[in-house]
């Protein structure tokens, strides 16, 4: 079973496509896309335990902080780069943002919304930083230290002049598919974008 | 008798191939015929699809693991890595690990006799490059019955043998293992290996490379080498903490004598190796290493030397070695990846500089074993029970 973001994006990738995993933790999405759709490509990560299951199981892996950039890869070299769960843990998640629009002309983002329901009850109205499934961080010991929401998100990409080609929302299993859908901002506890740099 | 360690591969005998084929050189020079001295560890099963390579470094032999009598101080140079449950799993792999030509350890090398001329090669003993390793490497493999390795691992100048393989003979090789080494030297690499020649060459004992023939060892050049290239093996932190400002008695002496613990250590390793390494053969392995560059006949574009490689290669640093540091391997990582290879880089955390590629550290072994069982499982390698 994959967690719901990577089952997601893994439908959103297409067959034989050559990509990049930013922060690809255990390598679960990029063997999971090698057997089922025949996916080329390499995974980066930090996490020694991630690297170490992702050579375990034939996983290409490099050990790079991906707040160094992308340099070591050339400009259109990739079909797509993904990243799941890191955006929020960058120095400059803008900048990667250009970096992996760079080695490819489209990418899949997912991060925690800071803006779901749960997070905005904990902030709001009990008075503190919320800590959930997604941010399961106490305030001074999280690596999370660019939180944002599904709203801000768009309006960085807006700004850009990037393309949003699909969006959708990670949200638990008994809250409504409809009002994540008509009100992801508040709904949704993952964010998930698809982004691309060409110009519809 | 003492026993042996349960994860050992226990004792183990070291044997000669002798090949008369004749082995042209980069240099020119042919080698008419040779003799190369190997340990094998484990079984080569019925299919001979579990044969795995060890290529020694600078100052390396063919004895890496296990040992040649029960009470042999020291194991073999690798036998972390090498045995019954580790890295290199000799319950499933077979391993091969010899002695390259023109070393000192029993294959053909400065201290063997010229049959041209009757007496020892000495100085006249060809020039090596890392190709002419492999291809004789190859040669042993026929002799072996290996068609293609499982892996071909090495750290150092063994990781160049390594990826040497892997362009060389890239349907001969299932996997690649390049630890702490370079896809070429630095300018400062070199520098430091040109200093430990002129020391040797410098010695009055030297006598142009014929000093067998003059009852002369060139100790104290020998000796100087490898203190300097000791230094380049470990970080200043390692020594830093091994032997900080010690010194060996208790007041400075205001003389040239061994003063400081640091002092001490150096001179010893020094005059350990000076009586058991062959000057003529620390020579040409410096200039084996100076001279390897695979991207140089493709307009220094790594990426372009790296094509014909089809394995799976795992490029494994040290962040304290500063011999060859991680930006090297980095680069050889980056190469691979712009030539659309499978490659897995890892940066290990270690204090031990460049030594840490002979030294156990969890996680280097954790990575080590787990690229290692994934081939096995690729090539469909079971268990032997």
């Amino acid at each position: 079973m994959m967690r719901a973001d990577l089952e997601l994006i893994h439908r959103w990738i297409p067959n034989g496509a050559h990509i990049l995993d930013l922060a690809c933790g255990d390598g679960t999405l990029l063997e999971a896309l090698a057997r089922n759709k025949g996916v080329s490509g390499y995974g980066l990560e930090i996490d020694p335990v991630g690297i170490t299951a992702c050579i375990e199981k034939g996983v290409n892996v490099i050990e790079q902080n991906l707040d160094e950039g992308l340099v070591n890869f050339e400009d259109d070299t990739y079909d797509l780069v993904v990243m799941t769960q890191a955006l929020q843990a960058l120095r400059r998640p803008d900048r990667m943002l250009d970096e992996m629009l760079r080695v490819a002309d489209e990418c899949i983002i997912t991060f925690p919304n800071f803006a779901y329901w749960r997070h905005r009850v904990h902030l709001g109205i009990r008075g503190y930083m919320p800590v959930s499934k997604s941010l399961p961080h106490a305030w001074y010991d999280t690596p999370n230290i660019h939180l944002s929401t599904f709203n801000d998100f768009e309006h960085l990409c807006r700004e850009k002049g990037l393309t949003i080609t699909d969006r959708a929302v990670g949200i638990r299993d008994h809250e409504g598919h409809w009002a994540s859908r008509l009100w992801p901002n508040l709904f949704g506890e993952i964010a998930i974008f698809r982004i691309s740099r060409r110009q519809d | 008798m003492p026993e042996l360690p349960a994860d050992s591969v226990g004792l183990v005998t070291p044997q000669t191939a002798h090949f008369d084929d004749p082995l042209d050189l980069a240099c020119g020079k042919t080698l008419p015929a040779y003799d190369l001295v190997y340990e094998t560890y484990g079984t080569l099963n019925a299919e001979r699809t579990n044969a795995v390579l060890i290529c020694h470094a600078l100052s390396g032999h063919h004895h890496a693991a296990g040992f040649h009598a029960s009470d042999e101080r020291k194991p073999g140079w690798w036998d972390t890595h090498i045995g019954p449950g580790k890295s290199i799993d000799t319950d499933r792999f077979f391993v091969v690990s010899l002695n390259n030509l023109g070393g000192c350890h029993g294959s053909t090398g400065p201290v063997s006799v010229n049959p041209q001329s009757s007496r020892q090669w000495g100085p006249d003993f060809p020039m090596m490059t890392v190709g002419d390793w492999v291809h004789s490497q190859a040669r042993l493999a026929d002799r072996l019955g290996i068609e293609r390795f499982a892996a071909v691992i090495g750290g150092s100048l063994g990781g160049m043998q390594a990826l040497q393989w892997s362009l060389s003979y890239p349907e001969r090789i299932a996997n690649a293992v390049v630890i702490a080494a370079t896809p070429k030297l630095s300018a400062q690499n070199i520098a430091f290996n040109e200093v430990a020649r002129q020391a040797i060459r410098s010695d009055p004992d030297f006598h142009d490379g014929w000093y067998n023939e003059h009852d002369k060892v060139p100790r104290r050049g020998l000796k100087l080498a490898r203190m300097v290239g000791h230094i380049t093996y470990l970080s200043e932190d390692a020594m830093g903490s091994k032997f900080g400002r010690d010194l060996r008695s208790e007041d400075l002496n205001f003389g040239y004598g061994v003063e400081f613990q640091v002092e001490s250590y150096l001179r010893h390793q020094g005059d350990t190796f000076s009586s058991s390494f062959d000057a003529n053969t620390y020579l040409l392995m410096t200039k084996a290493l100076d001279y390897f560059d695979p991207a140089a006949v493709h307009g220094g574009v790594l990426a372009k030397a790296v094509n014909p490689a089809q394995c799976p290669f795992l490029v494994v640093s040290f962040t304290s070695d500063w011999r060859f540091p991680p930006s090297r391997s980095r680069e050889l990582a980056n190469a691979l990846i712009r030539a659309g290879k499978s490659v897995s880089y890892v940066n290990i955390d270690s204090p031990h500089g460049h030594d840490a590629f002979l030294l156990p550290e969890p996680r280097y072994q954790a990575v080590f074993a787990a690229f290692m069982s994934r081939a096995a499982r690729d090539l469909g390698l079971e268990e032997r029970t």
